[in-house]
């Protein structure tokens, strides 16, 4: 009898099942590495960044959380379903039309976008859903690239659009589709004039994953989780408020500012406290108080005075 | 039809039953305590534990219809696919409780009075507790005719149950449709029954037979 038994090793194991059924990607992709030295992004590239004030001292969420458990319907309804899903979707080329409003309408080239000054900023992330990160995003103030475009004066507000890929992104083809697709979101100018709204190209350091919205994405840190528009293709000034895709679907559950609020309930659970995502399981996700614009008051709080917060949830 | 399984193993699968009935909460809380649940291991378990109180509850209501229908007598796991049901929603909510809200009662209560999908849930929670109470030969006995009364109770139970699992998603997708379905189909069957069974003899009384006594 013997005593060692080689272990099998599994060929899963030597080229995973992904690259197996993506041979022709992992072809494509490793001609598009021979082009990237002559400048295009490639997924998951290091970014050259600067550190940014706008950091907030707590433990961040490890990358594995924040690149697994995402919501991001266009590839499912199921918090592992981005990650899942996403392998097919395309990233690069990439386009941003900003119009509407402007003195100079344009549309930008992913490689002008990540040429703008990028900067690290680790803000928290509170999902509508009572669950919370620490997310370190490398991104550029949303101000900067609205000032490329020069907002005429009677622009009020900034609607922002997701691309629509169904052949690419699940969620957007089939029978059941959980909402009415492009995805949309707004801002009021102000708002996307504030220095923390960015958008954001990478996290931990490298471009962004698919789950997490690549290319480019907003990021709003006062607001919950679902105003921060994923895969944006078009940003369009405008003097009307513009249409939400959460408040088309559930207006008395989700409101055009949606600021984080812990004195608002969601109508179906309280939004006083939040479960921050951790490691090491039932006793690392702890829940924890939630804070008025997420613990952003003293930076955003006057853009908001006078108005009645529980009317304009 | 299936061949019959052979009487003196009868009792042996239901335990059998019982003991693979808990495997997906034991899997799952190994799983959730050791941190091998990703993102938010707490609602993924809660969430797991409610979506097999569920899935026990429609083979509870299956049992009846498969035995019209398709001539397969699984009657004597009825007992152990409800009281399954009845664990699994005891475990969802205390997971609820202790591991999500802390014991924070006050919050709780709250939930419970004002958050209509709450209500509904902890409705058919408290609707599960007499039936668990009374799954047993002597109750049988003890109630007679009001022990098939009390029982259908179910009914609105696994209706209350595919409804909140439904109101408490964002959007209801495929998942929470599929379940409503199962449901209302199964439902909708108690009275077309005898209907569909004519003017044939009427069937003894589930609850008194011999196979549901032998458990």
């Amino acid at each position: 009898m013997s005593l060692y038994r080689p272990p099998r090793i599994a060929s899963s194991e030597i080229t995973s099942e992904r690259w197996f059924l993506n041979r022709r990607g992992f072809l494509a992709a490793a001609a598009g590495g021979a082009l990237a030295a002559a400048g295009s992004p490639a997924f998951g590239e290091a970014l050259k960044s600067s550190k940014s004030p706008y950091t907030v001292n707590e433990k961040l969420t490890p990358e594995k959380d924040v690149t697994s458990y995402n919501n991001f319907y266009e590839f499912g309804l199921g918090k592992g379903d981005p990650a899942a899903n996403s392998e097919n979707f395309k990233p690069t080329p990439w386009t941003v039309k900003v119009d509407g409003l402007v003195g100079k309408p344009k549309e930008f080239g992913l490689e002008e976008l990540l040429a703008m000054p990028l900067e690290d900023r680790v803000y928290r992330m509170r999902c509508v859903e009572a669950w919370s990160m620490v997310i370190p995003w490398v991104g550029f103030p949303l101000s900067a690239l609205l000032d490329k475009v020069e907002p005429l004066g009677d622009a009020k507000y900034v609607a922002f659009e997701t691309v629509v890929r169904p052949e690419e992104m699940p969620g957007q083809s089939g029978y059941f589709q959980s909402l009415p697709w492009p995805y949309v979101e707004g801002l009021r100018l102000d708002e996307a004039r504030h220095p923390l709204a960015i958008l954001a190209v990478g996290v931990y350091g490298k471009t962004l994953p698919n789950q997490n919205g690549a290319p480019i994405r907003l990021v709003v840190p006062w607001k919950y989780g679902f105003k921060g528009i994923k895969s944006i293709v078009k940003i369009t000034l405008t003097d009307k408020q513009p249409p939400s895709t959460w408040n088309i679907s559930a207006p008395n559950e989700y409101g055009f500012y949606a600021n984080v609020n812990p004195e608002v309930d969601h109508p179906r659970w309280s939004q006083a406290s939040e479960n921050r995502i951790g490691e090491g399981g039932f006793f690392g996700a702890n829940r924890q108080p939630t804070l008025p614009f997420n613990g952003y008051a003293d930076e955003v709080a006057s853009l908001y005075s006078g108005m009645d917060l529980r009317a304009n949830y | 039809m299936l061949p019959a399984l052979p009487r003196k193993y009868h009792a042996a699968s239901i335990w059998l039953l019982y003991a693979a009935g808990f495997v997906p909460a034991a899997y799952g809380f190994w799983l959730g305590a050791t941190g091998r649940l990703p993102g938010n291991p707490v609602k993924e378990f809660e969430h797991l534990l409610g979506l097999w109180a569920l899935r026990f509850l429609v083979a509870t209501l299956a049992i009846t219809p498969l035995r019209d229908l398709l001539g397969i007598n699984w009657i004597r796991y009825r007992r152990a696919l409800g009281l399954l049901a009845f664990w699994y929603v005891l475990m969802h909510f205390l997971t609820y409780m202790v591991l999500d809200q802390y014991l924070n009662f006050s919050a709780i209560l709250v939930d419970i009075v004002r958050r209509p999908f709450i209500t509904i849930g902890m409705g058919a929670f408290v609707m599960l507790i007499p039936l668990a109470l009374t799954s047993n030969n002597w109750s049988i006995r003890r109630l007679g005719p009001r022990w098939v009364k009390l029982h259908k109770l179910v009914y609105i139970i696994a209706a209350a149950g595919a409804l909140h699992f439904a109101m408490s998603v964002k959007v209801v997708g495929l998942e929470p449709w599929t379940y409503i379905a199962l449901v209302a189909v199964l439902l909708a069957y108690r009275p077309i029954r005898p209907m569909l069974r004519g003017r044939k003899r009427r069937p003894p009384e589930p609850a008194l037979r011999e196979s549901e006594r032998s458990a």
